[in-house]
């Protein structure tokens, strides 16, 4: 034992090791599928923008900026558009980054992407057209195709080599080749404890600084570490410790020490909004008068409360479904639900019809959030007279049940709460349960036939003050029909070492760490 | 040898029953994880092609037999999630439990044996009294706690110690051990209370026994006494250490979630949490495995202590 200990003082680190700067970073999950085609998990999402690049990408403001793309022109009637990619780009094994990937790319994320799905359904018609540039032809007008090609969230458009992406959309891609700033090290990969990326040399960086996601993403550091801490309390002390340089999520009742701990920066890391999602096949939640009354009852002041953020980073009330602070901000339609009012909604219950028929709610134990947001909607569906079942289950269950359409009794569901990211909200076309069309497949399965043509309109329109009219057309006809309920708007909290640098240059709950130094 | 043989065929209809019944558990249990993989964006489409591309939509029994027969091949199948082969995942997450294993006994053994002994040589006084306090203490208060109480003092206000993480054998004797000491002193705490009550009980009875009254008798030193009594004593304390590894090898989660050790505690628990089937199937399996050999060698070890005992 004693030589053992011996040994134990004289050994040390590699020093090669020593020498390399790394970045220790938290993540907010585990890396657990490598395709970021394939699922809209935000730690897959993350894992993406590290080894993938972008043809083009949003910065700081929301706006798309070229990216892998050096030019692009556009026709008068926005019919046929012409993208050059910039000189140079290579993937990440040294191969040149061709048109043909791109196109591949593009027809890849066009089979899983609402945005994708939107351009092929207006007649999109992508083709190589030399070494460097590739064409889009579309059959009928879309007013958002460089919005589509830098959406940042759900499914980003990533390029990969054709080759891969050509491979079938029914299974994950388990290879990785990308061109962007880093490169995976899956030698080194731990699942359920640690990713690895290397500084890409092959990576071809961007003249203009890093804003958002665009603009160069030169990494400063050699090597990058993605964590994954499932307990919170230890990740926190390893931060205090220095033993890790940023931590993405941390939870509420952490917020508060840390603002006072002098060598830890704290900081808001996105925008999220809590929801509750109905299903609409079955009674009751089948009927929007009933789902509009329910909408009355809602506090979102005491949704946010519940989950414990402070008075800074939360809402006390957002009128719009979609971000509130951001382009497409609207209070339409939300005027009768400004107030919350338990007794106006039992009266509107009672009068939508509602025959007291079971609702089962899915109540989440495994994430303490979601666990609150369940609790304080138990409470609320009993004040206004709803006969509710709450039934207490991990995610990964509530996963499976909510795809099934059986009734409530018999084994289905009727609502569960989640959260979305303001990249999963802020637009008709991007907000999962509002971009969701008749004979969608998305649990809760919401159909209405007038919202369907309000958002068709709105993404075809290219003159601006048309849209912004038939947005707020959209959003009015939302509230009529409550395809799901904001339940509040909040930001979670990401917490740096003092020492670290950009930190508060992160975006959105993206792992831009190229703007992170030390 | 013959027992040896005999002990070694019995354990084949035990796993073989273990891995049927840990088979249709968890097939059985609600939760897809095509669904989870799929996300929420999925169309039913989607997951009843994922079903398909991971061989999810063939009946029970064929799932079965086919994981059988990749078993008996040595193939313990890849995982559903991060289509990491399972021997792989294994493999990362064995040197740190079998690490904090080894260690967390070791250090047990050096501290609770002489404890439990000093105790029941001093039964009745303030030292076995203070001996007994301890044990009840640490076997009463919370694992996670002690833990946070450790990476508190040990970690953030003297700071010795890492807050988390584990370091590879490769990267070097210091961080390695240098990784380990909390974790292991936090889980052998619950293992000196048991085997300090364990070894005082039973050396007690010992004590009392007449060939120690004889030893005695006959002018033996008390080292020399204890050493008869510790080597008549060593059969239950033998056992209970025994399983306390088999309880180590299955998982360690709470000591490894505290303080991020990948180990297999770990593994286990995300893979039930995700519906990973193969890798929670093999996992399971090997803690049948070893619970089944470290029982066999449990009761080979009987001999080393009482050469009466025959197989």
């Amino acid at each position: 034992m004693g030589a053992l200990l011996l040994g134990a003082l004289l050994a040390g680190p590699a020093p090669a090791q020593a020498q390399t700067k790394t970045l220790r970073f938290v993540a907010h999950a585990d890396v657990k599928i490598l395709d970021p085609t394939f699922t809209t998990a935000y730690i897959t999402r993350n894992f993406g923008y590290m080894v993938y690049d972008t043809l083009f990408a949003q910065d700081e403001k929301g706006q798309p900026k070229p990216q892998m793309v050096e030019k692009y022109t556009t026709s008068k009637d926005s019919k046929e558009w012409s993208f050059t990619l910039r000189p140079g780009l290579k993937f990440s094994d040294g191969s040149a980054v061709t048109p043909a990937d791109a196109v591949a790319s593009i027809q890849r994320w066009s089979v899983r992407d609402t945005f994708g799905g939107a351009m092929k359904a207006a007649g999109a018609e992508w083709t190589v057209v030399d070494a460097r540039s590739f064409r889009l032809k579309l059959k009928e007008p879309f007013g958002m195709v460089l919005d589509a090609l830098a959406k940042p969230s759900g499914f980003p458009l990533m390029v990969m080599p054709e080759g891969l992406a050509k491979l079938p959309t029914s299974a994950p891609l388990n290879e990785v080749l990308g061109s962007g700033p880093y490169i995976f090290k899956r030698d080194e990969w731990r699942p359920g404890n640690k990713v690895v990326f290397v500084r890409n040399p092959n990576y071809v960086a961007r003249r203009e600084p890093p804003s958002g996601l665009a603009g160069s993403k030169k990494s400063n550091f050699d090597r990058v570490e993605w964590l994954y801490l499932p307990d919170a309390n230890s990740a926190i002390a390893a931060l205090k410790n220095g033993e890790v340089d940023y931590v993405e999520q941390v939870p509420p009742d952490y917020i508060a020490p840390l603002r006072s701990d002098p060598g830890v920066k704290l900081m808001a890391n996105s925008t999220q909004q809590a929801q509750l999602v109905m299903n609409q096949l079955h009674p009751p939640f089948n009927n929007p008068k009933v789902r509009q009354a329910l909408l009355k009852a809602v506090s979102q002041e005491r949704f946010n409360a519940a989950m414990g953020y402070p008075l800074d980073m939360r809402m006390t009330y957002c009128a719009t479904y979609f971000i509130c602070g951001s382009a497409n901000d609207t209070p339409a339609g939300s005027e009768a639900y400004r107030t919350p009012d338990v007794a106006k909604a039992k009266q509107m219950l009672a009068e939508s019809g509602y025959k007291g028929e079971k609702v089962v709610l899915l109540m989440t134990s495994d994430v303490t959030y979601l666990n609150a947001l369940s609790l304080t909607m138990l409470q609320t569906m009993r004040s206004i007279g709803l006969n509710v079942e709450g039934l207490t289950m991990d995610w990964a269950s509530i996963g499976a049940r909510r795809a099934r359409r059986d009734a409530p009794e018999a084994g289905g569901w009727s609502a569960y709460a989640t959260v979305a990211n303001e990249f999963a909200i802020n637009s008709p076309i991007v907000s999962t349960y509002l971009s969701a069309s008749c004979g969608n497949t998305l649990p809760g399965w919401p159909c209405d036939k007038p919202l369907d043509e309000l958002r068709a309109a709105w993404i075809r329109e290219t003159v601006p003050a048309k849209r912004r009219e038939l947005l707020e057309a959209f959003h009015r006809r939302a509230y009529e029909t409550v395809p799901y309920i904001n339940l509040g708007q909040f930001s979670p909290a990401a917490a740096a070492r003092k020492e670290l640098k950009g930190a508060d240059k992160m975006w959105g709950g993206m792992p831009n760490v190229w703007v992170l130094d030390k | 040898m013959n027992y040896l043989i005999r002990r070694l065929l019995a354990t084949l209809p035990v796993m073989a029953v273990v891995s049927m019944v840990v088979f249709l558990l968890i097939h059985l249990s609600p939760g897809d994880p095509a669904a989870l993989i799929a996300g929420d964006l999925a169309t039913g489409e989607d997951i009843a092609k994922l079903r398909i591309a991971l061989g999810l939509d063939q009946p029970l029994w064929r799932q079965f037999f086919l994981w059988m027969g990749r078993l008996l091949s040595g193939d313990l199948g890849t995982s559903i999630f991060t289509q990491v082969p399972v021997t792989q995942l294994l493999a990362q997450r064995l040197e740190p439990t079998l690490s904090i294993a080894v260690l967390t006994m070791s250090l047990t053994l050096c501290v609770a044996v002489p404890m439990g002994t000093l105790a029941a040589y001093r039964a009745g006084t303030w030292i076995d009294q203070l001996v007994m306090v301890f044990a009840v203490l640490a076997f009463s208060v919370p694992v996670f706690l002690v833990g946070y109480l450790l990476i508190y003092t040990f970690a953030i206000q003297i700071p010795l110690f890492p807050v988390q993480g584990y370091m590879y054998l490769s990267k070097g004797v210091g961080p390695w051990l240098t990784s380990l000491v909390l974790p292991c002193v936090n889980l052998a705490l619950v293992y000196i209370a048991l085997i300090t009550r364990m070894t005082r009980a039973t050396v007690l009875e010992v004590l009392q026994e007449d060939y120690i009254r004889t030893a005695r008798a006959k002018g033996l030193g008390v080292l020399a006494v204890l050493g008869h009594a510790l080597r008549n004593a060593a059969i239950p304390i033998a056992t209970t250490v025994g399983v306390g590894i088999a309880l180590m090898i299955g998982g360690v989660v709470v000591t490894e979630t505290v303080f991020a050790i990948p180990g297999i505690g770990r593994l286990v628990i995300d893979s039930v949490q995700h519906h990973d089937y193969p890798v929670i199937q093999s996992v399971l399996l090997l803690s049948a495995g070893v619970y089944v050999l470290i029982n066999l060698l449990i009761d080979l070890s009987y001999r080393l202590f009482d050469p009466r005992i025959q197989y």
